[in-house]
């Protein structure tokens, strides 16, 4: 074997497939990966030091911001954390509500990885295919909130507004289309040779390594352990949905592409499920107009969000804003294995690896 | 219209000789003028060309492609030139400056010599080399040597990595091309391209080869550093690869030669498989044109659809598929053209 010098790269901040302000150092013997070293931190907006000056109710945009891919999700979790510190009871159909939103962006999120990785992979095209039925749940988003990416329709107690008409026939259609969409990504992008040789084998994560570096969410279940904060700890209604959890085996890129493809499916299941159980009532509990927590009371939520375990640690000094809030991202935590498992391959790797990982950056850094 | 060009030609040389000039310089001033048709018709062909290549992956993936200037948007690709001839030419402090500089150059005025052999319709070839195919082979290779060039003289490790995957790429990838072509020159028994041309009159090469077309257009895609084997440029790794450094018209110069290449190569497969210039009704010359842009077509489409290849992928299956699959192809047509003449059939 030839041994040639190393030589490091740095990869970001400012590269085409870093998904925001990613920067990993690597160093390459010719283009294989020795060692590479993830910097975080070019996003970060101090968000949990902002929480502090916030009163409850108005950091809710700001918790959209976290996952801007998917903001329904951070939103609920916010507010969930919220109401399970002061004890707020959410009406019925409000609960409804937000679960058919936290899918939808969930289906939104991963739409857009899939989408996002094949143009790092190359393939411009697919990508725009994935974006174009992204664009469907954009628009739902739209009628609900008035915004399309940042939506803040979550209020503590509840929703902003009832859903509007429109909403309705729209993600019946959808869901509808779901299986023909999925069809088409399947011929264009899934069952193309060259990704498939891209990505099957590549960026291994054994089940430990995933555990011990408190890796969650697709990531974990694609190295086939089978953990779903809504299956093992239901927050909200999720008890009531019937739907699976799919695994992979090998917690290679292809598993966590295919896990998520099957969680899409899982989700526009639990969309119709909610769809055909929602009651009329009340989208808002009755809740004071200035909120207050007990002195010294702590809470501690988790919710499955689609790029993994997403926490909120609230602490309350007594008064109308948080003492302390802190947020576990799982974007964080999952960038953490990035130099384990691209160790050893190449420099193609790196970008499929982060790829898979789906970290979004705004919601590692905060 | 059939022999609009030859006799465009005639008539030139007619005029240079009636001004007194002997028939060697009048043969000679004519070159001079074929050469500048060529670079012109070759930046007239390549600005409809990238236009054309934006609608159609516009078409591709689901979007309009340029649509703002002129009708259609057919003046973009020249707005988007007279940009880049304003910008500032950036040379970065640390770069090898002589290399850096000439890179471009080269690379294009490979490209451009690669026009010389081609014959573009009946008689019309600038030169009918005895050695055609050689010649369009060996200064196709010469390329590799102008990325390695804009790869090490721009100093910057992304450019070297992108300079490094061409030389490895490009050299794996010539060989098969080359023995993709040996079987048609088998059938033909000669390297000239007019012969070659004419030999099909009968039937296309591409019947006859069907395995060495597929064969050369594979290894084409290789050459030309186009999707799904863009690695020394692989804009979502290597940011820009060889090109990284480059600003402005050297930048653009790159780009063109790019295109000039895809224009050679397409030629070449429709001149070596398709029956060159020969068709019914139309004109030899439109003819020759309407092979190459379906050429075009087909290659724009493979880029659009598939992801990038890896790098080792791409390599093994240069060395352990398309290589043995090219010289089973020459045995085969060695063993075919034997039992043929056995025959008698030809």
């Amino acid at each position: 074997m030839i041994s040639s010098e190393h030589m490091t790269i740095n990869i970001g901040p400012q590269h085409p497939s870093t998904h925001g302000g990613l920067h990993v150092e690597a160093v390459l013997d010719g283009e294989k990966i020795i060692d590479t070293i993830v910097h975080v931190g070019y996003v970060h907006r101090g968000m949990e030091k902002i929480a502090e000056s916030k009163t409850y109710a108005q950091f809710i945009p700001y918790s959209s911001r976290f996952d801007y891919l998917a903001s329904n999700l951070p939103n609920l979790g916010y507010v969930q954390a919220v109401e399970k510190l002061m004890g707020i009871k959410v009406p019925e159909r409000a609960e409804y509500i937000r679960v058919i939103l936290a899918e939808l962006s969930r289906i939104a999120s991963h739409q857009l990885f899939i989408g996002s990785l094949c143009i790092d992979l190359g393939a411009t095209t697919a990508m725009m295919y994935c974006f174009r039925d992204r664009e469907r749940i954009m628009d739902m988003f739209e009628m609900t909130s008035g915004q399309r990416l940042i939506t803040a329709y979550m209020r503590i107690g509840g929703v902003a507004e009832d859903l509007p008409e429109e909403f309705y026939p729209a993600v019946r259609s959808f869901l509808k289309d779901l299986p023909a969409m999925l069809k088409e990504y399947d011929g264009l992008i899934f069952g193309n040779e060259i990704l498939q040789a891209r990505l099957k084998g590549v960026g291994k994560l054994s089940a430990e390594d995933a555990i011990a570096y408190g890796v969650s969410g697709s990531n974990l279940r694609a190295s086939g352990v089978n953990y779903d904060i809504r299956k093992i700890e239901p927050y909200g209604i999720y008890d009531r949905f019937d739907f699976e959890v799919p695994l992979g085996q090998n917690g290679d890129c292809w598993d966590r592409l295919m896990v998520r493809v099957e969680e899409i499916v899982q989700s526009a299941r639990i969309i119709e499920q909610a769809l055909e159980a929602m009651p009329e009532g009340e989208i808002k509990a009755k809740v004071p107009r200035v909120l207050k927590a007990e002195k010294g009371a702590e809470v501690y939520h988790r919710i499955e969000s689609s790029k993994g375990e997403l926490g909120y640690y609230i602490v309350s000094d007594g008064t109308d804003k948080p003492y302390r809030m802190h947020v576990r991202a799982p974007s964080f935590i999952n960038l953490a294995v990035l130099p384990i498992i691209s160790k050893g391959g190449l420099l193609q790797d790196i970008i499929a690896n982060i790829a898979t990982l789906d970290p979004v950056l705004g919601e590692s850094d905060r | 219209m059939e022999t609009l060009f030859l006799d465009i030609s005639q008539a030139l040389t007619g005029w240079l000789q009636s001004l007194g000039l002997s028939y060697t310089w009048a043969d000679f001033i004519l070159l001079i003028i074929q050469f500048g048709c060529i670079v012109g018709i070759v930046i007239l062909n390549i600005t409809i060309l990238i236009w054309l290549e934006r609608k159609i992956s516009g078409f591709f993936q689901l979007r309009l492609g340029p649509n703002r200037l002129g009708p259609f948007g057919v003046f973009q690709t020249i707005a988007d030139a007279l940009k880049l001839m304003t910008k500032e030419d950036i040379i970065p402090g640390k770069t090898d400056k002589w290399i850096f500089r000439t890179a471009p150059f080269l690379f294009i005025t490979v490209a451009i010599m690669l026009y010389i052999v081609i014959p573009m319709g009946d008689g019309m070839q600038i030169v009918d080399l005895n050695i055609g195919v050689f010649y369009f082979i060996s200064l196709g290779s010469l390329t590799t040597i102008a990325l390695l060039m804009a790869g090490w003289g721009s100093n910057n490790k992304w450019s070297l990595l992108g300079a490094m995957r061409s030389v490895a790429q490009m050299i794996s990838y010539e060989i098969p091309l080359s023995f993709s072509l040996l079987g048609v020159i088998m059938i033909a028994g000669s390297l000239k391209l007019s012969d070659i041309v004419a030999a099909q009159s009968n039937i296309w090469f591409i019947v006859l080869q069907p395995i060495a077309f597929i064969t050369y257009f594979i290894a084409a895609t290789a050459e030309l550093n186009r999707g799904p084997f863009d690695m020394p440029e692989a804009e979502q790794e290597l940011t820009a690869g060889a090109y990284t450094e480059y600003t402005g018209m050297r930048w653009a110069l790159f780009f063109l030669a790019e295109y000039t290449n895809l224009v050679a190569v397409s030629a070449m497969a429709s001149t070596m498989f398709l029956g060159g210039w020969q068709g019914p009704v139309l004109p030899s010359w439109l003819w020759i044109i309407i092979k190459t842009y379906i050429v075009m077509f087909i290659f724009m489409w493979v880029k659009w659809t598939f992801p990038r290849i890896r790098m080792d992928h791409l390599m093994s299956f240069s060395w352990k598929f398309l290589l043995p699959v090219s010289l089973a192809n020459i045995v085969i047509t060695g063993v075919g053209i034997y039992i043929f003449k056995w025959i008698g059939w030809c």
